[in-house]
């Protein structure tokens, strides 16, 4: 650890550094994730600290890497944004009732209002189903404060602990001091049998959920007393129970009210916010998202006032935060639009798409840069709903219409999105395929690009761009015995890529169609690693 | 400085620099030892569109965005930029936009960023060092002399 005068000293950091410094401070062995907005900036400022970071091909995998590291004792983080929790909601369920050795914090990066995400789902409601303890930071220090905490009380209670942050905390830079909480060191790794414990079949999964209420209820107790909650003694009239970086709107928008500050908001402190409740006159709820605090005070009897339903949706700031403290439902102004993105001039995709909507193809889509394909001058993809459904959803729009228009379906999605959920699609696809057959179209741009250039499985580099092992789609497809794949470089010849789909679909078998060539972003870079690591094999 | 926070955004597309851009105001207020917070959403601005970030210093400040109709300073690096934003800007507060800054003079197209800082920093509490060292702080040394010129131009347009 750095000199005494280093840790004292402030820094601007945004809420992903800082977590990202406390998993440093912490000694976490191993960070792993999948990147999406806003939690990316985690590991990869992570690995520049020197923690040690890795991309995993998607959050379930991620999670069940965390989880041994948690079994062998040591500490683990696991960042994704918050759909991905969807992606690793099986292993958390169960994780969530198994006694762990060392500590396991799970980040999930929620996008109320939809930055950059396909819904805008409030993950605390994952705390509450499946059992996991859950801290919300509101500010930077906070979130490097909270996440030493998480691990602390992983450790302690041998449970998953899950930190919720939102983009604005994930994103604003607020100053944070260092070695604000201090933890003990981590213990050394070691394994031990422990079959009840660990392996959740019926018999032993059954105490093992006895177990977690208990410990649930202990926490729950331990909150009440000494959790990361904050009484800030003001006005008896206004009372404002808040938590995450609602908690700064509302203390901008009425800074003459109490408020009961919660920072642990899973299991809740219900008896403090009980008794705040019955100090004020008015007591109301300001939390962005859904009424996760509202339901739960109610559920325990607790008289609060919640914001009018239309403060649901979208992000809070203090303006809103007005408006919900003075009951002003009026329509709000509507911002003006401002310049949306778009593909890049000279982005491959471009090609690809000119092409598929000259060809009238209906388009099964996927999360990526290439989604910006719906919008004009392409209005190219037709569909949209999550990682991988590409396959998925062009198979059984082929089951299900007739020839002459099954014959116009492809499904295209990117390389990382291939990797992350594709796969299993192309199984699908070889195993059930339709009458009419197939066309996947992978538009391979060597990046995961929408979230930023990180490196995934198909690049065969690691997250610092070391070189690896490679998954090599064509390799891939044609294992799994498609009979037809191709690998095309959609600019340097539009001509061949057009040609080959308007065969593919022409013919009732199936087909992979690498369209392949580097994001016109992430090119220079991309030689420039690969230069490196060719140097360093030579 | 008083209690209230004094609000900055800056605006333009992506690829013009704004979040350098208030990185480099950022530091310079957090230097001078203010309470500062500073808010942009990542992710989609590297295709081209739209990018404000929301820069707020002062004794104490807990927002990290700057409300609706209080900002003291709107700087906005994309002509076109200016009516997306300007409901954010206070009814007397500034604007700080491209027309002020002779374009032409610019060492480089891509350091009008640092030269609208130039302006900006002529109704603000800092001195002009902070600024230079902010900037060398900020920008890989090759780029420094550029963006100090840049600066220096910014400055004394902003002068008359």
């Amino acid at each position: 650890m750095d000199s005494l005068q280093q840790q004292n000293a402030l820094s601007l950091l945004s809420g992903d550094e800082a977590v990202a410094l406390a998993a440093l401070d912490a000694g976490v062995t191993l960070g792993t994730g999948y990147p999406g907005t806003p939690s990316t900036e985690i590991l990869e400022n992570f690995d520049k600290l020197g923690g040690k970071a890795q991309w995993a091909p998607n959050e379930k995998v991620a999670l069940e890497v965390g989880i041994g590291v948690a079994f062998a004792g040591k500490r683990a983080l696991v960042t994704m944004k918050h759909v991905g929790l969807n992606v690793a909601a099986d292993p958390l369920f169960t994780v969530a009732k198994i006694r762990l050795d060392g500590a396991l914090v799970i980040l999930s990066a929620d996008d109320p209002g939809m930055a950059s995400s396909q819904n805008e789902q409030d993950n605390r409601r994952y705390a509450l189903a499946a059992g996991v303890p859950m801290l919300e930071p509101s500010d930077s220090q906070e979130a490097y404060d909270f996440t030493l905490r998480a691990i602390e009380l992983s450790e302690r209670w041998q449970v998953p602990v899950m930190l919720r942050m939102t983009t604005r905390v994930c994103h604003s830079k607020t100053s944070v001091r260092r070695g604000t909480v201090t933890i003990p060191s981590p213990g050394p790794a070691h394994f031990e049998h422990d079959f009840p414990s660990r392996v959740m079949i019926p018999a032993y999964a059954r105490p093992a959920h006895l177990r977690l209420r208990k410990i649930l209820a202990e926490m729950a107790a331990w909150n009440e007393a000494e959790g990361p909650n904050q009484l800030i003694q003001g006005s008896s009239s206004l009372g404002i129970i808040s938590s995450g970086v609602a908690f700064q709107y509302a203390r901008e928008a009425a800074p003459e009210a109490s408020f009961l500050k919660l920072g642990m908001t899973y299991p809740l402190p219900l008896e403090r916010m009980k008794a705040f409740a019955a100090s004020v006159q008015r007591c109301i709820v300001i939390e962005e998202g859904d009424p996760y605090l509202v339901e739960a005070a109610r559920t325990a009897g607790i008289a609060v006032e919640a914001a009018p339903e239309i403060f649901r949706f979208g992000e809070l700031s203090v303006s809103r935060v007005r408006r919900i403290l003075t009951g002003d439902t009026s329509p709000e102004p509507k911002r003006v639009p401002g310049k949306p993105p778009a593909l890049c001039p000279g982005c491959p995709h471009r090609s690809a798409y000119a092409i598929l909507k000259e060809l009238n193809c209906i388009v099964a889509g996927d999360i990526g840069c290439y989604s910006l394909g719906v919008l004009p001058p392409f209005e190219a993809m037709d569909s949209l709903v999550c990682m991988g459904a590409a396959i998925g959803v062009g198979l059984g729009l082929r089951h299900a219409l007739p020839p002459e228009e099954a014959k116009r379906v492809v499904s295209v999605l990117g390389d990382s999105t291939f990797v992350h959920s594709g796969i299993t699609g192309l199984v699908e696809m070889v195993y059930n395929p339709p009458a009419t057959g197939h066309v996947l179209v992978i538009l391979d741009n060597g990046t995961t690009a929408m979230t930023g250039m990180q490196e995934h499985p198909g690049t065969g580099r690691t997250l610092d761009h070391a070189q690896t092992g490679k998954v090599v789609f064509e390799d891939l497809a044609r294992s799994l015995g498609v009979p037809n794949v191709f690998v095309i470089d959609p600019v340097e010849n539009p001509e061949k890529f057009k040609q080959t789909i308007q065969s593919c679909l022409n013919k009732p078998e199936l087909s992979v169609v690498i369209a392949r060539r580097n994001c016109l972003l992430a090119a220079g870079s991309i030689r420039a690693y690969e230069r490196c690591n060719e140097q360093q094999t030579n | 400085m008083s209690s209230k926070p004094t609000n900055v955004v800056i605006a333009g597309l992506g690829g013009q620099g704004v979040l350098k851009a208030s990185d480099i105001l950022a530091d310079v207020a957090f230097s001078a030892g203010l309470d500062v917070k500073k808010s942009d959403v990542h992710g989609m601005s590297q295709r081209g569109g739209s990018v404000a970030s929301d820069v707020r210093f002062g004794q104490c400040v807990f927002s990290p965005m700057v409300p609706q109709g209080e900002a003291n300073f709107l700087m906005v690096i994309a002509p076109d930029q200016v009516e997306v934003n300007r409901a954010v800007l206070a009814p007397s507060g500034l604007l700080i936009q491209p027309s002020q800054i002779d374009e032409s003079a610019l060492p480089n197209k891509k350091s009008l960023n640092v030269a609208l800082l130039g302006i900006l920093s002529l109704h603000l509490p800092f001195p002009v060092e902070a600024w230079t060292a902010a900037l060398e702080r900020n920008l890989p040394e090759k780029l420094h002399d550029a963006n100090l010129q840049s600066f220096s131009i910014g400055r004394a347009a902003g002068k008359k």
